[in-house]
């Protein structure tokens, strides 16, 4: 067993209430940049929708993530090395920027200038791209917000799968959730296993999953090896780039910009330990539906003895081994149960998990007839249909679903119970499984969900990796060679991007 | 002009190794100094359409002209005289250079033709790239020509010469020059063009043929890596 630590995520969709914040703090971070206007390295989807980028999730058309071949080996589903080699100089299924969306601006300045005319000016759009006026914007990030679109178009949704879908598409029986996403920062990430370069590495010490940008050639491999669609090619440096897991907070101990400035609290950010000699042979059980808990399986228990002296001998530190103890992570998805990985049939074993939205129990139940199970509502009967929740969460295995919805209505309904004095509401735990600990542990975290509760992340120890004298007074975080800053400039080498003409902003006259 | 005796020296004894220089040397410093413009930079982002069948068809037939080269040069001739006698080599040379010569051009006809019309691509396209695709399509028209020419010496004569100045150049011979005074022009420009490509390259993206190279290492490396940070703690510390 070699044991290695990494900074899970867990977001709790139940209280999602798809504001965006997250995925503005973080295009503001990181992305608002010439070449990444596409790119969202976190975003909100209303599901059900074909997502962003377009029908992201058919890894028939993309072929993202893995496949397992039938020596119980598993590839790259886009194909082993020499194939991969071999789609070099055009790779098929590399996603076009009309399938992210084209961007645009506005033409503001026209707001300004127009002359005096009969009806008010308009601001036309203006593609980023060629700096052109844009006849109609096709597409855009969120262009599903809010159920936005055709049922026909959305209902493309590949979690459908085995779904009867139609009656979906009636007023009454409608239904909706958010869905934010960014990097997985798999256990057995396919962006890694598909670049020719050998650029995309997993650090060691806190499971992040990162591009070495001075490696990166371009070949744009990892963009289709990913599942998630989670790797951008920025067509201006011509790198690829991915969420980097905001990894300068998290060394010093901070939450990730998106994180930080949810407002819905729904995000949770702790250790994992897992058996790092274990992730070949999860990722390759046979039947999909194992995957979940193959995975489950390889995260350790903190608080067992043997598990934390072998860390120690892995060279975990203690303050890491520590936080692991009280890890939200760990809570949610080992002992509660109520967190799952995201499409865990692309087995990747990503690290991002969600606790799957509750919603509510459908009208004719409210009439009078409401469906039960013992002191529980029957979960299939929620809007949201059970099916649909496990074609995006596990594979299709409905149990693990139903039960995790179960234990979060049975801690609303215990506590309701001790609230309004009808008991102990110890009747409705047992059903779910539940320990009277657990259930008000379940609360602390999900309802009240302090700061301090749902970020429980380490320092990093840099000072065994950099001299931190070396790097006094030296330059950041920066894009280009060494210290440059601002926009790419003309050198010997490579040369300045053409004539487009960029964001026509001037300053407003005085 | 090029026959005369010291332009004929200058450019075909003496320009070649100022454009090898550069090309190995501009590489290096490049590729240690620039690393973040190192990069293929693909504009398949952008629009897929063409893309796909024109730059298969260039890289295939260009790949296949760049080893028939090294291999028609440079190899020795115990490496080939016992398998070809001077007319047939020169015939293989034509038939299989001739045919991904044609596929190439195809290809970069197809992808010239994408990088000039497409608004998106056009705009975004540095002077470079539509120089350095330029420069090629000349250089494999060049190419091209020379097939039909060869084809009124078939004795292998001229071949003969060619690989024995190339040769000279690459053993640091110093009389090679005085081969190639008789050459056909054509051949002389495409061995001149071929020289300056060698030279701007390092300025181009055309250094990513060099990690094209690299890509090979894929092949035998493991599908996982990870970093640990004692290892990143190995790489020089910017500032």
């Amino acid at each position: 067993m070699k044991i290695r630590a990494q900074i899970a995520m867990v977001m709790n969709l139940d209280k999602c209430i798809g504001c965006h914040t997250c995925s503005v703090t973080c295009k503001q971070v990181w992305t608002s940049r010439q070449g990444m206007e596409y790119a969202w390295f976190n975003n909100v989807e209303t599901k059900p929708g074909i997502g962003y980028p377009k029908d992201w999730e058919n890894q028939e058309r993309w072929q993202g993530g893995w496949k397992r071949k039938k020596n119980g080996k598993i590839v790259p589903k886009q194909g082993g090395r020499l194939s991969i080699l071999a789609k070099i100089f055009a790779n098929p299924h590399l996603p076009e920027i009309d399938d992210y969306y084209e961007p645009f601006t506005f033409d503001y300045e026209h707001l300004q200038k127009a002359p005096e005319l009969p009806t008010s000016p308009v601001a036309r759009p203006l593609s980023l791209v060629t700096g052109k006026p844009m006849e109609k914007i096709e597409w855009g990030p969120n262009w599903e917000e809010i159920l936005g679109g055709e049922f026909d178009k959305r209902s493309k949704d590949y979690n459908f799968e085995a779904v009867q879908k139609d009656i979906y598409g009636q007023f009454e029986n409608t239904f909706m959730m958010y869905l934010p996403r960014l990097c997985e920062h798999c256990l057995n990430p396919s962006c890694v296993a598909s670049c020719p370069s050998g650029s995309i590495y997993k650090r060691e010490e806190d499971g992040i999953v990162l591009i070495d940008q001075d490696k990166c050639r371009g070949w744009r491999m990892c963009v289709s090896g990913c599942p998630y669609k989670k790797i951008y090619y920025n067509w201006t440096s011509g790198k690829a780039e991915k969420c980097i897991f905001c990894y300068p907070r998290i060394e010093a101990g901070q939450p990730t910009v998106c994180s930080e400035t949810r407002v819905g609290r729904i995000r949770y950010l702790g250790v994992l330990l897992y058996d790092a000699d274990g992730i070949e042979a999860a990722a390759a059980v046979e039947d999909e539906q194992d995957l979940y808990e193959a995975q489950l399986k390889l995260f350790l228990d903190p608080n067992d003895p043997a598990v934390e002296a072998q860390a120690r001998a892995d060279g975990i530190a203690d303050n890491w081994i520590a936080a692991a103890k009280r890890s939200p992570a760990y809570k949610m998805a080992v002992d509660w149960k109520i967190a799952f990985p995201l499409h865990p049939e692309y087995r990747t074993l990503p690290m991002v998990w969600y606790v799957p939205p509750l919603s509510p129990i459908q009208s004719h139940a409210n009439a009078g007839a409401i469906e039960t199970n013992g002191e529980i509502p029957d979960v299939r009967s929620l809007r949201i249909p059970v099916r649909y929740l496990a074609n995006l969460l596990t594979a299709g295995a409905e149990e693990p679903v139903v039960t995790a919805l179960e234990r979060m209505l049975a801690m609303r309904i215990h506590f309701r119970q001790r609230q309004l004095g009808e008991g102990d509401g110890e009747a409705v735990l047992a059903q779910a499984g539940l320990s009277k600990a657990q259930v008000e542990d379940m609360h602390r975290y999900l309802a009240i969900a302090n700061y301090e509760d749902r970020f429980v992340i380490p320092t990093s120890h840099r000072e065994e990796a950099e001299d931190a004298y070396g790097l006094k007074g030296s330059c950041g975080f920066t894009f280009g060679n060494g210290c440059d800053f601002g926009p790419p400039h003309s050198t010997l080498f490579g040369g300045k991007m053409g004539r487009r003409k960029l964001n026509p902003v001037r300053p407003l006259d005085t | 002009m090029l026959s005369n005796a010291y332009v004929n020296t200058l450019l075909f004894g003496v320009y070649p190794y100022i454009c090898l220089v550069v090309l190995l040397v501009g590489s290096l410093i490049r590729f240690d100094r620039e690393p973040y413009t190192w990069k293929s930079d693909s504009s398949q982002m952008l629009r897929k359409g063409q893309l796909r069948l024109g730059s298969n068809l260039f890289h295939y037939g260009v790949i296949v002209v760049i080893l028939g080269h090294f291999a028609g040069f440079l190899a020795p001739h115990w490496a080939v005289d016992w398998a070809l006698d001077p007319v047939a080599h020169q015939l293989l040379a034509m038939v299989v250079g001739g045919i991904a010569g044609l596929t190439a051009i195809v290809g970069l006809s197809i992808l010239i033709y994408r990088r000039l019309a497409d608004p998106r691509i056009r705009l975004n396209s540095r002077k470079w790239d539509i120089t350095i695709t330029l420069m090629l399509w000349l250089q494999l028209l060049l190419g091209l020509l020379t097939v039909p020419l060869s084809a009124f010496h078939m004795d292998g004569g001229l071949f003969e010469t060619l690989t024995s100045y190339v040769k000279g150049i690459v053993t640091l011979d110093g009389n090679a020059a005085a081969l190639m005074v008789d050459v056909p022009l054509t051949y002389k420009l495409h061995i001149l063009l071929g020289f300056t490509l060698f030279f701007v390259s390092p300025f181009t993206r055309m250094i990513h043929i060099w990690s094209g190279g690299g890509a090979l290492a894929y092949l035998f490396r493991p599908y996982q890596i990870v970093r640990t940070p004692k290892t990143r703690a190995k790489e020089p510390v910017r500032s």
